[in-house]
Parts: structure tokens; C-alpha cells; sequence
């Protein structure tokens, strides 16, 4: 098993065609991901060798569920028209959408967000994430694939390139799922949804948990481990130096007066029983220790 | 970005929210001249992004033109908490009977957008919110249903408006609304929206906050860009479209690839410099998935050129781009640097063919370069270095 994606994910790639997609998609298809085709609108009709692969490409996202039966969308269309796309991926019930692309203006992310709920059919992950990967089964977005192997670790973040440490610094061991939610203020999938999947799925035995400056989701999530996880989790949280009213490259990532620092971030984890490393390669030791490896 | 407050009154004028006559000056001459084409009484206000400018002086009443000379002589140049104090606005004077406050925003907790509304107007709305929240009605809004002349009335209802002004503020409330969906806001804040002695519902000070990811659909908005607070240093780096944040107090720069990344790099960076010192990070800076050699030039020269820089931690975790062509980057960076590269350079490399890219940077055996095994063990050692 494994968190919202596994070996029977069918992938669509909105924004196939272009250079990130087609880039991507290849990726995808290496690490033996089921992509089953793609949208661009306008390009219905072509078909698309990747590979060796030969993907058809709809106009909309409801053509190509009726055609592929695809379950999961991946979204690599830039930001000006990333709105429409994860509309029409809305519109189609797509069950899952991922939403790679980065520089989303929040009031379009805060609609389809908003339009996703009213809908009640589609669950979004992202936007500004990399995916997420059970590794061994689908790898949906841009993680790579080739850092680690299946294993008994879930692990959810805000952020990409901190997800790729922590799945190397833990490579031995393995993940069952590695989410990378993403940076923006409004996000589809949060830190919370993510722990609720780890600890009903079978196949996770503990949680790995990273967070950043900015909002109050890690505090969210700290009240919900008490609540609801008992799999142990442990957590870091990145952004012990930064400056108030300054955005760290994520446009979430931004302290504002004494809220959304760090060390509430950590402090609320830790009140909630969640062991918080120092540093990356800390919060690994810690992990290792809670599983004896 | 967040606005001054004659760009707020500005952006409420253009989508017709109800304002006064309001006027930008940089010098006691400019505020005459405003002041005498305004004539009577006008209010000199200081334009300065933070709170708390009215009890620090920084706003005054003048009874005529050449008051308004004088007392904007004297607000120009004033500190107001580290801010200085660079234009001040002369706005129209009113006499006023009544305060309240209202606002759009973000609630990133709730993911939608928030409705702040108060018969409690011109103080500190935290303030209210702690003390009296019974005065300070909160109305989730999607983006998806936005704020209808219905839903104004029933907001401005449910914050217990007098009868006698709840249309003119529903009204006023729809076009802010307008405003803040048609300019991509993150925050728009009426405190206080006034009424008049002769009735009118005007809003007298503004706090606006614009969304940087909308740039490319909000032609408008470059112009409202506060060249002079930008750090130098920032300002070159946005030139190149670097990610790049300055950080006082600092001597270890940092460049890493990954928001997240390196806001970590930076904590490591501090806590590892504890040992040496208090050596810190100078500053964030993210070169992103790519990390070419150009983007890395541009990354080293930016960061070799702040004075406080006396070592440098190159921290790059391989994922989608592999570390031998960050290591190709890091060697063609320093070729094209030449002699201006001064300046010790710890570099960790991880993940995707890291062995390749180590042995590049040990081939090339660049005198400044040292290469670290782990992201703790560079930092500390960059430390080490920059407190040398």
C-alpha cells in the first residue's frame, strides 16, 4: 500500500506537449509510471512518442478520462493558464490533481481550490510542489525516482528539495509515500490530509514530517498528531533565521509579527509528542533510532 | 509587496472606493504646492510602511499652505522605527463624526478569503479583535463567490452598522472587494473608514498588499515598486532573477538550490557557527531545479560582492539536476569570475551523480574550493572559515 498513488495510478500530463511536460513525463515513464496520455488544448488528436511510448493528447481532461480512464493529473502548464487547467481537470472529476507549477497567483490557486470543495470529486496536491512518489509503484510530478527504494517511512513537505534530503538521508530504509505538498499559502492538500492517509495506511509504520516558515499549518498538524496519530512521527522545520516580513523563495514562506515562526512551528510539534531534529541529517538520526536502524 | 498609502488611496480612487483629495510629496516644496492647489486645511501624513507613525509625529494638521510647508519640512527625513521617512502625503481635511474599519484578506489557515468588519474603527484592530471580538465581525468569502451587493449588505448587517450608512458601506465594501480581486491583493484595509459631518462615507487611510506571482497580468504594478528600500545587493540580484534575500548581521553567504533547502542551510549555518563565534548567514539565496553555470556565475558574483561575505557554502542537493553539472557550473562560474573570486568556497554536493561531480571539483582544484561530505560538516566548517 501506500498514500494516493500506487502501481494502478493512471497518469494525464496537463501541458504534455511542452517543454517541462515532455521532460517530465519521460521521468515519469522511466520510473515506471502508468502515463496514459495528455491534455493541451488545441492538440487534441496527436500522438505524442516518448520513448517509444506512444501517448495520445486530448483537448480536455474529460476526453481523456472517457479514453484512458485515467485517475491522477499532473499539471506542468505555466501559470497564466494553470487556472483553466485545473478547471477542466475539476469539471472532469478527476479524482487527483497535482499541481506542479510554480508562480500561481494565490487569487487563481484560492479559486479552484474553493471550486474544488463546492465540486466535492477532486482532491488537489500542490500548487508550487514537486508530487509525490511511492517509490517502486508511480511517481507523479518531479521528484526523482532513483534516491530510494519502497519501504515503511511516509513522509509529507512543504518543500522539494528537503524532501529529496530526507528520502536520501533515509534511502536505505525506504518510503511508502513521499508527498511533497508545496510552498504557496493556499494549498490543496495539507500537512494534516497527509498524516491522516499515513496513519490509516497499513504500510507506513512512522512519519516524517517537515515544515517551514510561514501560517499555521505545522501547528494545525501538531494539534491533530495529538488527536488522531499514534505511528510516531518526527519532524523538522526550516526557517529558524529567517527575517520577519521577508519571503524565503516560497511565496508561503514569509513570517509575519510573531506569527509563523519556526520556533512556534517546533515548539506546538514537540507539545504534541513529535520529536524535532536540529537539522535535516538530526531528524534522520531520529527517525533511524524510532525504527532501530 | 505591500503598498504606501497614497498608492492604496490611489488604487481605491481608480476602482471608486470614496477618498479625498490626496497628493504625494518628496520635498516642503512639493507639499506647498499641493497644499495651495488643495487649499484650506490639509493633513500632512508621513509615508512610511509601518504602524504607529500618527503617535510618533508623523502625522500633522496644517491650516494652510504654508503650514503644510513647515510641518512636512519636518516629517521628511524623520526616523519612524528604523523607517525613514521619504515623501509624505497631503490629503484633504475632514471634519469626522464617526470611525470604523474594514478589510479583505488571505486567511491562509482557512484557505479562502476573510471579511473584517468593525463599528470599532481607527485603532489597532488586533486590539479589538482581543479585547472587544464581539465588535469585529469575520466573514469567510471564496473566491469562487466573490462579495455580491447582497452578501455586502448582509456582512455590513452582521457587523451592526448603523441603518442610516449600511448601504453607502455595502457599496463602499463591493468596491473594495473590486479592487482587491481586480488587482490581485493578498490584503486590503480600510482603518478607519470615516462618515463625514456631512454624511459621507470616505475612506481615510488604506493598507494594500499585492500578490508578486500576478506581475505578469498586472502591468500596472511594476510602477508601484519602492526602488529606494531595496537592498542594493537585492536589487542586483532581481535584476538576474535570482531568488535573494540579504540578512543583517551575516558573514557566511549561502547558495543553495530549493526554497526549502536553503532556509535550512541558513538554520544549520547558524547553529553550526554558534562554535565559532555566532557566525551567521548573510543571506538567502536560491538558484532553483537548473543551477547552469551562468545562474551560478551570477549566484557567486552577487554574493562575493557583499563586504559582509567572508565565506561561502555552496549547498546543492542533486535531484533533477545532476551534481556534475552543478560541479561544471561551480568550475566555469570561478573561470568567469577570475580574479574577483576572493573568497573561501565550501561546497556539499548530494544525490544524483554526486561521485562524478566531486571528482570534477577535485580535478579542477581550485585554490578557494574545499569540498564537504555532509551538509553539517560544511557548515560548520564555512563557519570556521568565516571566522577566521
Amino acid at each position: 500500500m501506500s498514500i494516493f498513488i500506487n502501481s494502478n495510478s493512471k497518469v494525464i500530463v496537463q501541458g504534455m506537449t511542452g517543454s517541462e511536460g515532455t521532460k517530465h513525463t519521460r521521468r515519469m515513464l522511466a520510473s515506471g509510471t502508468k502515463v496514459v496520455g495528455g491534455v493541451t488544448p488545441g492538440k487534441g488528436g496527436q500522438t505524442v512518442d516518448i520513448d517509444g511510448h506512444q501517448l495520445p493528447v486530448f483537448n480536455t481532461v474529460a476526453e481523456a478520462i472517457a479514453a484512458t480512464s485515467a485517475n491522477v493529473s499532473v499539471v506542468f502548464v505555466p501559470p497564466k493558464f494553470a487556472k483553466a487547467a485545473v478547471i477542466d481537470a475539476i469539471d472532469a472529476k478527476m479524482p487527483l490533481v497535482v499541481v506542479i507549477t510554480e508562480g500561481i497567483p494565490v487569487h487563481d490557486s484560492a479559486y479552484f481550490y474553493a471550486y474544488s470543495v463546492q465540486k466535492g470529486t477532486t482532491q488537489i496536491i500542490g500548487p508550487n510542489c514537486p508530487g509525490l512518489i511511492s517509490p517502486d509503484q508511480s511517481n507523479v510530478g518531479i521528484i526523482p525516482a532513483d534516491i530510494t527504494k519502497r519501504g515503511p517511512i511516509g513522509l509529507v513537505s512543504k518543500s522539494g528539495t528537503l524532501t529529496y534530503q530526507m528520502m536520501y538521508e533515509l534511502r536505505d530504509i525506504g518510503f511508502s509515500t513521499a508527498v511533497g505538498i508545496g510552498g504557496d499559502p493556499v494549498i490543496g492538500t495539507t500537512h494534516i490530509d497527509c498524516l491522516k492517509a499515513f496513519q490509516d495506511d497499513p504500510d507506513t509504520t512512522a512519519i516524517v514530517m517537515i515544515g517551514e516558515i510561514g501560517g499555521d499549518a505545522e501547528e494545525r498538524a501538531a494539534a491533530f498528531i495529538a488527536e488522531y496519530v499514534t505511528k510516531p512521527v518526527v519532524g523538522y522545520v526550516a526557517g529558524f533565521t529567517a527575517p520577519e516580513g521577508k519571503t524565503m523563495g516560497h511565496a508561503g514562506a514569509i513570517v509575519s509579527g510573531s506569527s509563523g515562526t519556526a520556533q512556534a512551528k517546533k515548539d506546538a510539534l514537540e507539545a504534541a509528542g513529535v520529536k524535532v531534529g536540529q537539522t535535516p541529517s538530526e531528524t534522520a538520526r531520529l527517525m533511524r533510532a524510532i525504527l532501530g536502524r | 509587496m505591500d503598498l504606501f498609502e497614497y498608492q492604496a488611496r490611489d488604487l481605491f480612487e481608480k476602482h471608486g472606493v470614496p477618498v479625498l483629495a490626496g497628493a504625494v510629496a518628496t520635498t516642503d516644496d512639493e507639499a506647498f504646492q499641493a497644499a495651495s492647489k488643495m487649499g484650506g486645511k490639509v493633513v500632512v501624513k508621513a509615508q512610511v510602511k509601518v504602524g504607529g507613525r500618527g503617535k510618533a509625529g508623523g502625522v500633522k494638521l496644517a491650516v494652510d499652505a504654508i503650514d503644510a510647508k513647515e510641518k512636512a519640512g519636518a516629517i521628511l527625513g524623520m526616523d519612524i522605527k528604523g523607517h525613514i521617512v521619504h515623501q509624505v502625503m497631503i490629503a484633504q481635511a475632514a471634519p469626522i463624526v464617526d470611525e470604523y474599519y474594514i478589510s479583505i484578506l488571505l486567511d491562509r489557515s482557512n484557505r479562502t478569503f476573510l471579511v473584517m468588519a468593525s463599528v470599532a474603527g481607527g485603532m489597532d484592530i488586533e486590539e479589538v479583535a482581543r479585547t472587544a471580538p464581539e465588535k469585529l465581525a469575520k466573514v469567510p468569502v471564496t473566491a469562487v463567490d466573490g462579495i455580491s451587493a447582497a452578501k455586502a449588505k448582509e456582512i455590513i448587517t452582521q457587523a451592526k452598522f448603523p441603518a442610516d450608512i449600511a448601504d453607502q458601506v455595502a457599496d463602499v465594501l463591493v468596491k473594495l472587494w473590486e479592487t482587491f480581486q481586480s488587482e490581485d491583493a493578498t490584503l486590503v484595509e480600510v482603518n478607519p473608514l470615516v462618515k463625514t459631518e456631512d454624511g459621507r462615507i470616505i475612506a481615510l487611510d488604506g493598507k494594500v498588499s499585492l500578490d508578486e506571482n500576478a506581475e505578469f497580468r498586472q502591468p500596472g504594478h511594476a510602477a508601484l515598486v519602492d526602488h529606494a528600500a531595496a537592498n542594493a545587493l537585492e536589487a542586483a540580484a532581481k535584476e538576474k532573477g535570482l531568488n535573494y534575500v540579504k540578512l543583517e548581521n551575516g558573514q557566511v553567504g549561502i547558495i543553495g538550490n530549493g526554497a526549502g533547502l536553503v532556509m535550512s542551510t541558513l538554520d544549520v549555518v547558524a547553529y553550526a557557527g554558534e562554535k565559532f563565534g555566532g557566525m551567521r548567514p548573510a543571506n538567502f539565496l536560491d538558484i532553483g531545479g537548473g543551477a547552469s553555470a551562468q545562474v551560478m556565475a551570477d549566484g557567486l558574483s552577487i554574493i562575493l560582492g557583499d563586504p559582509d561575505v567572508k565565506s561561502v557554502f555552496v549547498n546543492v542537493f542533486g535531484g533533477i539536476t545532476a551534481c556534475d553539472a552543478v560541479a561544471n557550473g561551480i568550475v566555469q562560474a570561478l573561470e568567469l569570475l577570475g580574479a574577483k573570486a576572493t573568497k573561501p568556497i565550501i561546497v556539499r554536493l548530494d544525490g544524483n551523480n554526486v561521485l562524478e561531480g566531486r571528482a570534477i571539483l577535485t580535478a579542477a582544484n581550485h585554490p578557494l574550493v574545499e569540498q564537504a561530505e555532509t551538509m553539517d560538516g560544511a557548515a560548520s566548517r564555512a563557519a570556521e572559515l568565516a571566522a577566521k
